[in-house]
C-alpha cells in the first residue's frame, strides 16, 4: 500500500540525497518525493510516499529518522489528512473549442494562468484522481505539455503528534528469503 | 578567542575531544592539516595502506570504547578507507575519519584527486560531511565526535577541502558545541513495556537470554551480570557478544548461530521466551526465519528502533538505551524455578569430554582448534584476541573462552578479510598494557600484511597466530559441503611467512607439531617485540557444527564420528 511520510529535515546540502538514498537502500521505491521551505528559517518539509507494507513502513520510518538532518517523521497514512498535487497542463484550444475547454476548466475549479492563439495553459490542484480525471477530458483537445508535482500531504485539525517516530517501537513480519548465501 | 588556520583548528579540537592517537597516510589534498600536527601532542601511526587506518581506528574503538580517528588524502586515499568505513558501520564501531579535498573551487571539475567521497561513503557512514571554510571545522569536529560515539555509534566521515584547512577565522571552541538535536539515543523505556516485559520473564519456563554487541556499547556488562545471577536466566552470544558475559560463568552457554554450539541453537528452538539485547536477529543467527524459535515469546531490547521487528516479529519491543532497562528491571527481578530447563540443556549438550580437546592424545596431526585452544590455555582468557574473517575466526570463538568485555576484536556484519592484523594494531594502542594476539587466516593475512611494516616503525608488540592451512579455508569449506568438492580458487600458494616477518626484523617460528605449540606461545608472549608464528595446520578441516546458510537453525551438520578422535570438535 501506499505509505505516506511528513518528514521534518534540517535544509542542508544534500539532505534531500540523503533521504532518497536510505529508501533505494532499504529497497523500496519511491512513488513521489516534494519538498520545499517551511515557515521555521533552517527547516525544510518532505512530503515523502513509499509503496511499502505496514511493517515496513513502521521500519523506515525508524530508518529516517537515524538520519542526523531529519527531525522529525510523521506517517499520516492512517491519520485524516488533506493531500493535494499541483499541476500545469498545455492544451492546444483552437477557437471552436476554447470556451468548452474553460468550461471543464471551470467544472474541474482549475485555472487558465495563460493564454495563447493556439493553445491554453491550465493550473489544477487537487487530489491525484481530480488531476487524472481533468487530464482525461482533456487529452481529446490535444495535450501539449503536462507538468505534475508530487504530493502535498497535511493532517487536518491540531492533532496530537503521536505518529511520529520518537515513541515508536515499530512491529513487523519477518522477512521472506533475506537470507545472505555468502561467506 | 584566537585566529587560527583550519588545520591548527582541526587539531585543537581532536586534542580536546581527548584524542591521543591517530592512524593515517598523508597526501597533497591533507598536506596543509599534516603540516599543523607537529604542534600537536597527538601520536600520528603511519600506515601502509588507508583501509589499515581505518581498521585500526576501528580495533582502537572497540579495544577501548573510545572514538578511533583515521585520517587519509582526497581521492585514491579516501577511497581505500570505504571497507574500514563499511566495517564500522556494520559492527555500530565510533570512529572519525578525516579525508582532504581539492579547493572548494575545484569541487566538480573532476580536479586531480578529486572524488565524491561524501557521495560514495553517504550508506555506509552513519553521517558525513564536506567543510568548505575553515569556520566550519570546528562545528563540524565536535558534531561528529558526538555523532559516532552517541546512540548506536558508527563511522562518521568528515571531508576537508584544502582551502579549508589554509585559511583561517577566529576559533571559539565553546561556540561550536553541538546541538544535542543529532543524538538518536532511544526513548527512555515505558513502564508498559517494562512491566510486560517482566510479566513474560516471570511466567517463563524455557527462557533463553540472547546477549548481543549492544551489551558492550552500552557499557552494561555489570548490569547485565546482575540481571543473570538474579534470575539464573541462561544466556546464548552472539559473535559480537562474546565477553558480554565471562565464558566461565555458569549460565554462559556459549555462541548461537551458523557456527554456534549445536546445544546452543536447539535450546534457543525450545525455549519459549527469548530476551534478546542489543542484537540484531542476524541471519547468521537465526538460519531459516520461518521456523526460527517458533515456541518462544520475544522480548527484543535495542537502541535503534529500526532494529525491533526486523527480522523476527517481537511480543515486546523496546527501543531504549541497554543499561537503562536492565536498571529499571533490576528491582523487579527474581529468581526463576528453571531446574528442568537447565536438566534439558545439560542433556542436549551431551558428553563434553567429546570437546575436550585439552586431552585428546597428540596424534601427530596440529589442528586449528588445538591452536587456538593452547593459545588461551597460555593467556588464561585474558588476552584480547583480534580475528580475521574465516574459519579460525569460528574456531576462535569456539574455543578461547573471553573473561573479559571488550576482549574479542572481530569483524561480524561485513566478515571484512584483512581486518585482523591493523585491528590489531589499533588495539595495542589503545590498551598498551593489554595482551594482544592477532588469530588470521593465510588468505587474509595476505590481504593487508603490510601493516607488519607500521607495526616494525611504531614499535608495537603483539602476537601474530597464522592459522596455516594453505586454503581460503571457509570457501573450501563450502565447496566441499555444497559444491562436490570443486576447489575452484582456493588452494592458496603463500610466501615463507617466517622469512617475511624476517624481512620487517619481526621475529617469527614456524610450527608443526602439538607439542611444539604452548612452548611457542610461551616464548612469543615473552619476547619484547612483535612475533608471528607460522601455524601449519590440518589442510582440510571443517568448522562444525554448521547451520548451511538458510536452514533450519537445528539442522546442523555436525562432524562425522571418525574426525572427532582427532579431537578438534564432536
Ligand atoms: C575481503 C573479503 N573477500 C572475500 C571474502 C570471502 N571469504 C570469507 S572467508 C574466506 C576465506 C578466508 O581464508 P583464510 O584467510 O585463509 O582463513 P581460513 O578460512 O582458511 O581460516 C573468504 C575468501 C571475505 N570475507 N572478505
Ligand atoms: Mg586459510
Amino acid at each position: 500500500m501506499l505509505i505516506t511520510y511528513v518528514v521534518h529535515v534540517e535544509d542542508k546540502p544534500g539532505v534531500l540525497n540523503r533521504v532518497a538514498s536510505l529508501v533505494r537502500r532499504r529497497g523500496y521505491n519511491i512513488e513521489s518525493l516534494t519538498v520545499g521551505h517551511t515557515d521555521t528559517p533552517g527547516i525544510s518539509r518532505i512530503t515523502l510516499v513509499v509503496d511499502a507494507d505496514p511493517s515496513a513502513a513502521a521500519r523506515i520510518e525508524a530508518n529516517l529518522y537515524k538520519l542526523v538532518h531529519v527531525r522529525r517523521v510523521e506517517n499520516v497514512t492512517a491519520l485524516p489528512t488533506v493531500y493535494r498535487y499541483l499541476a500545469l497542463i498545455k492544451v492546444t484550444a483552437t477557437v471552436e473549442t476554447r470556451t468548452q475547454i474553460m468550461q471543464i476548466v471551470d467544472v474541474f475549479r482549475a485555472r487558465v494562468v495563460d493564454v495563447a492563439t493556439d493553445s491554453l495553459m491550465i493550473e489544477v490542484t487537487g487530489t491525484d484522481d481530480k488531476i487524472d480525471g481533468l487530464l482525461e477530458i482533456l487529452r481529446p483537445f490535444g495535450l501539449l505539455e503536462v507538468a505534475r508535482t508530487g504530493q502535498l500531504a497535511m493532517t487536518r485539525g491540531n492533532l496530537p503528534r503521536a505518529a511520529s517516530t520518537e515513541r515508536h517501537a515499530p512491529e513487523a513480519e519477518p522477512v521472506d528469503a533475506a537470507i545472505s548465501f555468502s561467506v | 578567542m584566537e585566529r587560527l588556520t583550519g588545520a591548527e583548528i582541526l587539531w585543537d579540537c581532536l586534542v580536546r575531544e581527548g584524542v591521543t592517537d591517530v592512524f593515517g597516510y598523508p597526501g597533497g589534498a591533507i598536506l596543509p592539516s599534516y603540516d599543523a600536527m607537529l604542534k600537536y601532542p597527538i601520536r600520528h601511526v603511519l600506515v601502509r595502506h588507508e583501509q589499515g587506518a581505518t581498521h585500526m581506528a576501528d580495533g582502537y574503538a572497540r579495544a577501548s570504547g573510545r572514538v578511533g580517528v583515521a585520517i587519509a588524502t582526497s581521492g585514491p586515499g579516501a577511497t581505500n578507507m570505504v571497507t574500514g568505513i563499511a566495517t564500522a558501520m556494520m559492527d555500530s564501531v565510533p570512529i572519525v575519519c578525516i579525508t582532504g579535498q581539492v579547493g572548494s573551487k575545484l569541487i566538480g571539475t573532476d580536479a586531480f584527486q578529486e572524488t565524491d567521497i561524501t557521495g560514495i561513503t553517504l550508506p555506509v557512514t552513519k553521517h558525513n560531511y564536506l567543510v568548505t571554510r575553515a569556520d566550519e571545522v570546528a562545528p563540524t569536529i565536535r558534531e561528529a565526535f558526538l555523532v559516532a560515539r552517541s546512540g548506536r555509534p558508527g563511522p562518521v566521515l568528515i571531508d576537508i577541502t584544502k582551502d579549508a584547512q589554509q585559511s583561517s577565522c577566529l576559533y571559539d571552541w565553546d561556540a561550536a558545541a553541538p546541538s544535542e538535536s543529532v543524538v538518536r539515543a532511544g526513548t527512555p523505556p515505558t513502564d508498559t513495556s517494562l512491566r510486560q516485559a517482566l510479566e513474560l520473564i516471570r511466567q517463563a519456563e524455557r527462557p533463553l537470554v540472547l546477549a548481543g554487541h549492544g551489551i558492550l556499547l552500552a557499557e552494561a556488562t555489570e548490569e547485565f551480570r546482575q540481571f543473570v545471577d538474579t534470575t539464573g536466566i541462561p544466556v546464548a552470544v552472539t559473535l559480537l557478544g562474546i565477553g558480554a558475559l565471562p565464558a566461565s560463568h555458569p549460565s554462559n552457554l556459549g555462541m548461537m548461530g551458523m557456527h554456534g554450539e549445536a546445544w546452543v541453537n536447539t535450546a534457543i528452538q525450545e525455549a519459549d521466551l527469548l530476551i534478546a539485547l542489543g542484537m540484531r536477529f542476524d541471519d547468521r543467527v537465526t538460519g531459516n526465519l520461518k521456523t526460527y524459535a517458533v515456541n518462544a515469546k520475544k522480548i527484543h531490547v535495542d537502541i535503534d528502533p529500526a532494529e525491533i521487528g526486523k527480522n523476527v516479529p517481537v511480543d515486546v519491543g523496546i527501543a531504549s538505551d541497554l543499561r537503562d532497562v536492565l536498571r529499571a528491571w533490576q528491582p523487579s527481578l527474581g529468581r526463576l524455578q528453571l531446574g528442568g530447563w537447565y536438566d534439558r540443556i545439560t542433556e542436549l549438550k551431551g558428553d563434553s569430554a567429546v570437546r575436550d580437546i585439552q586431552n585428546m592424545p597428540d596424534d601427530g596431526h596440529l589442528y586449528a582448534a588445538h591452536v587456538i585452544h593452547d593459545i588461551w590455555r597460555v593467556t588464561e582468557g585474558r588476552a584480547i584476541v583480534v580475528t580475521d574473517v574465516g574459519q579460525h575466526q569460528m574456531w576462535e570463538a569456539q574455543y578461547y573462552r573471553h573473561e573479559q568485555p571488550r576482549s574479542l576484536i572481530t569483524s561480524g556484519g561485513l566478515g571484512t578479510m584483512g581486518f585482523a592484523l591493523p585491528a590489531a594494531i589499533g588495539a595495542k594502542i589503545a590498551c598498551p598494557d593489554a595482551e594482544v594476539w592477532v588469530v588470521v587466516g593465510d588468505g587474509g593475512f595476505q590481504m593487508t600484511m603490510c601493516e607488519l611494516a607500521t607495526i616494525a616503525q611504531e614499535n608495537v608488540k603483539i602476537n601474530i597466530a597464522i592459522i596455516n592451512n594453505g586454503y581460503l579455508g571457509m570457501v573450501r569449506q563450502w565447496q566441499e559441503f555444497f559444491y562436490d568438492r570443486r576447489y575452484a580458487a582456493t588452494p592458496l600458494l603463500s610466501p615463507d611467512f617466517v622469512k617475511l616477518a624476517q624481512a620487517f626484523g619481526i621475529e617469527a617460528h614456524r610450527v608443526e607439531a602439538r607439542r611444539d605449540v604452548v612452548p611457542t606461545v610461551e616464548a612469543a608472549r615473552r619476547h619484547p617485540g612483535t612475533v608471528l608464528l607460522d601455524f601449519r595446520v590440518e589442510q582440510e578441516d571443517s568448522v562444525f557444527p554448521m547451520v548451511p546458510a538458510g536452514a533450519d537453525l537445528h539442522r546442523m551438520i555436525r562432524r562425522p564420528t571418525p574426525l572427532a578422535e582427532t579431537g578438534a570438535d564432536r
